[in-house]
């Protein structure tokens, strides 16, 4: 599958499911007011991003696996 | 104290009641009494033919924080003229709201909704959430979150209740 | 197929997905990035390397709507790796420099970002490019997330013009090799990425995100400092190297999955899983469990990371002949290895007397201890076929890695 059609069928899909959660009768289960535990910044996923861009940086380099964590490009800096 | 089914059916009771405000005129804000800051405890029926300012906040949540000096002067201002800002804490513990109020004193009351049972009363749909209620006790206005410039709005609320 | 009408087709496969999204569900106002700077010292060692780095990031909000970042950051590599000692490099000294921009636009129910990043080193130019949309909705318990980062890379091959073996690093001027890529000095590789995102609160003490990342890659692949070995019973180590030869194109697919737990002593469980193919065989797995404890003042982190990859279907140890392939590479990072990791962090958050506009500030150190285990590249220094070690059957290379971050966090 091309790589356009791969990209366009998953955000339909994701347009989709907005679409039906818009017209859901299903109320948001974790009310504004109880989100306190999810504030807290323990539980970001990306307390330090200086310090994570810096060790996905390390690991991509000496790996061959890259994307799937949100981070970007960069130059080689290695040999 | 209310039974769990007991206050499901006044939390639906006043979903119902909010949703059609526009067709029905506008609802009773709905009583509550709750621990104040200080050791009390505050009924919002003492504050009948005030206008009050019901302010819904978290520590934890940055515009919340953001607005509460603003929310002092807006109280400071317009209290003389028969108006209260009631603030209600939702947070399970004291601890943080009362470490963040000694670095950010406010003058107004503060009460204690560890239980969430008034938030879910009011429905509060996002952080903030600030209900005006008018002196006959009626819920005029839900405004929920805060950008800067919001307080302009509250001031106009507020003018346009005080002068009834 | 023509490049332009490629990105066409991917132009209208973002304005739907776009359409499709903002369109949709009702959504609350998101919020800004905090605003914050960081400083930051790296130091890695390891493999006959040692790497030195700084990174300074600033982020401040400009208004009610917009966020803006810069980030400076420079690296030094000196020493050697067992690829530069075994194609008879000399040890190197060499700076890599990266500045990027970027900046988040907020729009009521959308925040759209867009940066740029140029990285320069001597024998490799990058610029990148990125546009990202993101959407939370649905009470804000989801967000929804779309980006496209585009690279244009530049890349030449340093030979060393002057040497004195006296000096560490014995290369005293170095020059780019004018015919290294097919008779010219420079070579492009572009690169573009595709990513969708999705963020989930699942209850109140636990939140999940998905992301998914299609990378094409087209240009010049190949290492140019990157050779392989073939078996040469004419030489007395019984070896040679030749260049190694990478295909032109290059896709990958990622799929990352992260799932946070707020455990109810105040602590946070963090659990990641990231899968990875290419087209060029090549099969990656990482799982990774991390704990955060936070404790008065302090927040410690513990992380422990396994890592698997299966090689590239080019790749080989050891080639028969030269030309045994149409492409050969016998670069480790595309070699069949485990890698584990073991990391720990602290944190200490302090007030500064008399910084007034700070409200926040920490002084942060971690370290990571990374071990490679190769299945399939062995460890060519020692070779040795007077000892009976002939070229193939020498130990299978390992190394360690030891990396340390000091970093300082104001908020204001």
């Amino acid at each position: 599958m091309s790589i356009a059609r791969r990209i366009f069928g998953l955000t339909a899909a994701v347009g989709l499911l907005s679409q039906l959660w818009a017209c859901s009768p299903i109320e948001p289960w974790v009310k504004p007011y109880e989100r306190e535990r999810l504030a807290d910044p323990i539980m970001a996923f990306d307390r330090n991003p200086v310090s994570s861009a810096y060790m996905d940086h390390v690991i991509e380099v000496r790996s061959a696996s890259r994307g799937g964590s949100g981070a970007a490009g960069g130059g080689c800096g290695c040999n | 104290m209310l039974t769990r089914w007991t206050r499901l059916g006044l939390m639906a009771l006043t979903t119902v009641i909010l949703a059609t405000a526009n067709a029905a005129g506008d609802p009773p804000a709905p009583g509550f009494s709750l621990p104040a800051r200080g050791g009390s405890t505050i009924d919002l029926s003492q504050y009948k033919g005030q206008v009050v300012m019901i302010n819904f906040w978290a520590s934890w949540c940055v515009p919340c924080r953001q607005e509460m000096p603003l929310l002092d002067s807006i109280y400071k201002k317009y209290k003389p003229l028969g108006f209260t800002l009631l603030s209600v804490n939702v947070e399970p513990d004291q601890k943080d709201a009362e470490s963040f109020l000694k670095q950010t004193p406010v003058t107004f009351p503060v009460v204690f909704d560890a239980k969430s049972k008034v938030s879910g009363l009011y429905n509060v749909q996002g952080m903030p959430t600030t209900v005006f209620v008018d002196r006959k006790g009626n819920v005029r206005l839900m405004h929920v979150s805060y950008k800067p410039g919001d307080e302009n709005l509250y001031m106009d609320q507020i003018r346009t209740l005080l002068r009834e | 197929m023509p490049r332009s009408w490629r990105g066409g087709r991917w132009l209208v496969a973002v304005a739907a997905g776009a359409l499709c999204i903002l369109y949709g569900a009702p959504s609350r106002t998101d919020v800004l990035p905090e605003d914050r700077a960081d400083v930051l010292g790296t130091y890695y060692s390891g493999g006959g390397q040692d790497i030195t780095g700084m990174s300074v990031l600033v982020r401040k909000k400009v208004g009610d709507h917009v966020s803006l970042s810069y980030n400076h950051l420079e690296d030094i590599v000196s020493g050697a790796s067992i690829d530069v000692r075994t194609s008879g490099a000399s040890p190197y000294r060499e700076k890599r420099t990266q500045d990027g921009l970027n900046g988040e636009f907020l729009y009521g129910k959308t925040t759209y970002t867009l940066g740029v990043t140029h990285s320069y080193e001597p024998d490799y130019r990058s610029n990148t490019a990125s546009f990202g949309i993101s959407q939370s909705m649905f009470g804000d318990l989801t967000t929804v997330s779309m980006t496209y980062h585009r690279t244009w890379n530049d890349v030449f091959k340093m030979v060393c013009l002057v040497e004195d073996p006296a000096l560490d690093y014995h290369c005293v001027e170095k020059v780019h090799d004018p015919s290294a890529f097919n008779g010219k000095p420079e070579a492009d590789m572009d690169e573009r990425s595709y990513g969708v995102g999705l963020t989930q609160i699942l209850t109140r003490n636990s939140i999940i995100s998905a992301n998914f990342e299609v990378i094409t890659d087209q240009g010049w692949l190949s290492n140019p400092y990157r050779e392989i070995v073939y078996a040469s019973p004419s030489n007395s180590s019984g070896f040679a190297l030749a260049p190694e030869v990478d295909p032109s194109t290059r896709t990958s697919n990622a799929l990352g999955l992260d799932y946070k737990y707020f455990l109810p002593w105040h602590a946070a469980l963090d659990l990641q899983y990231r899968y990875f193919e290419d087209t060029w065989h090549i099969r990656a797995q990482t799982a990774q469990i991390g704990y955060t404890q936070p404790w008065h003042n302090f927040t410690f982190d513990g992380d422990f990371r396994f890592y698997t990859q299966t090689h590239a279907d080019f790749y080989s140890d050891l080639f028969s002949a030269a030309d045994a392939q149409n492409f050969e590479s016998r670069n480790r990072e595309l070699s069949s290895f485990n890698s584990f990791t073991v990391g720990t962090g602290v944190s200490y958050e302090f007030h500064i007397p008399h910084a007034t506009f700070l409200s926040r500030s920490t002084a942060n150190f971690r370290i990571d201890h990374f071990l490679f285990d190769y299945k399939d590249f062995r460890d060519l220094e020692l070779v040795d076929p007077s000892k009976g070690i002939v070229v193939g059957s020498e130990p299978l290379y390992t190394v360690q890695l030891n990396v340390m971050q000091l970093f300082f966090s104001v908020w204001y």
